[in-house]
């Protein structure tokens, strides 16, 4: 069972209380974008073994949007943060970095 | 006019603890600045009651203030005057980022009252209902089973639910399949 901690309400949600909102900070193409462009922010996702980044919803609570760092494999929980962020807070990166050295926020970009 | 009836009209069910559907009841969903002083004095002038911190439900005679989300709060105040006082809210609030809605006949009240009132809800919420992690004046936005519902700790062993009026019958359902009497498992107990 995942337990997340909304950053809004502060409230430990295990997993019933949430819906899961995919890959978190994804460029979201619009007008003027090329073809290509759109396909990849419509299609392409990274699927890593490891530490992701995910958007999250605390449906059956505040119902607000928020960021989630896991990983995949071990559902180690380093953190949540607020959705009003294009990156992760450095809080979030040390506690990714502190057990996964090599990390960084521009490789894992690179992913999908 | 027609003859405004809440949705239970009142239904009853005694087990270990009593589920009461609490009849109509004024609801007022406000959103907006929580911490801006005209959301502030407007809540105050409408209920006599200070913006809930985080997670906390507020009453005062027969007002009550919710804290629902970071921009949302809930107001309880008598069914007859929700349009008054959502009318004075809204013009209190103009200019300002925020919505006054009167959501009173859009939601059903419950009451769970009685010693194990606690293990009713603990049953159907992913929720530590226990006294000390749900003092009295703590609210949840939570599910119930297999709705979305809020509910707070009105008192030691008496809780105030809410949830969408089209639900209210499944939500007295489970909770007095909840509160069915032989069902205790006295977790909570001391
Ligand atoms: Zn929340």
């Amino acid at each position: 069972m995942l337990i997340l901690e909304c950053p809004y309400c502060g409230v430990e949600a295990e997993e019933t209380e949430l819906h899961a909102g995919g890959q978190a900070h994804i460029k979201r193409e619009t007008v003027g974008s090329d073809d290509d462009a759109f396909e990849h922010y419509l299609f392409s996702r990274a699927n890593p073994r490891g530490v992701h980044l995910e958007r999250w919803r605390h449906a059956n609570g505040c119902g607000k949007w928020f960021h989630a760092a896991r990983s995949t494999t071990t559902l180690e929980v380093f953190g949540t943060y607020s959705a009003q962020t294009f990156e992760p807070p450095k809080a979030i990166v040390d506690a990714i970095t502190a057990k996964h050295p090599n990390w960084s926020f521009d490789q894992w970009k690179d992913l999908s | 006019m027609s003859n405004a009836v809440s949705a239970l009209q009142g239904a009853r069910f005694e087990g270990f603890a009593t589920i009461t559907e609490s009849g109509l009841r004024g609801m007022i969903t406000l959103r907006g600045d929580l911490a801006s002083s005209a959301v502030k004095s407007a809540v105050k002038a409408a209920t006599g009651l200070a913006v809930p911190t985080q997670r906390q439900f507020a009453t005062a005679d027969e007002h009550g203030v919710g804290w629902m989300s970071p921009d949302e709060l809930l107001l309880m105040v008598p069914y007859e005057k929700a349009p008054e006082i959502t009318a004075r809210l809204a013009a209190a609030l103009e200019g300002e980022h925020a919505l006054v809605v009167n959501v009173s006949d859009a939601r059903a009240v419950f009451s769970i009252e009685g010693q194990s009132a606690r293990e009713v809800l603990a049953k159907l919420s992913p929720v530590d209902v226990s006294q000390e992690s749900f003092p009295e004046g703590t609210l949840r936005r939570t599910r119930l089973a297999q709705t979305a519902v809020a509910f707070w700790a009105k008192g030691k062993n008496a809780f105030e639910l809410i949830c969408f009026r089209s639900e209210a019958g499944y939500v007295f359902d489970v909770l007095s399949m909840s509160a069915r009497k032989g069902s205790e498992v006295n977790f909570y107990s001391t």
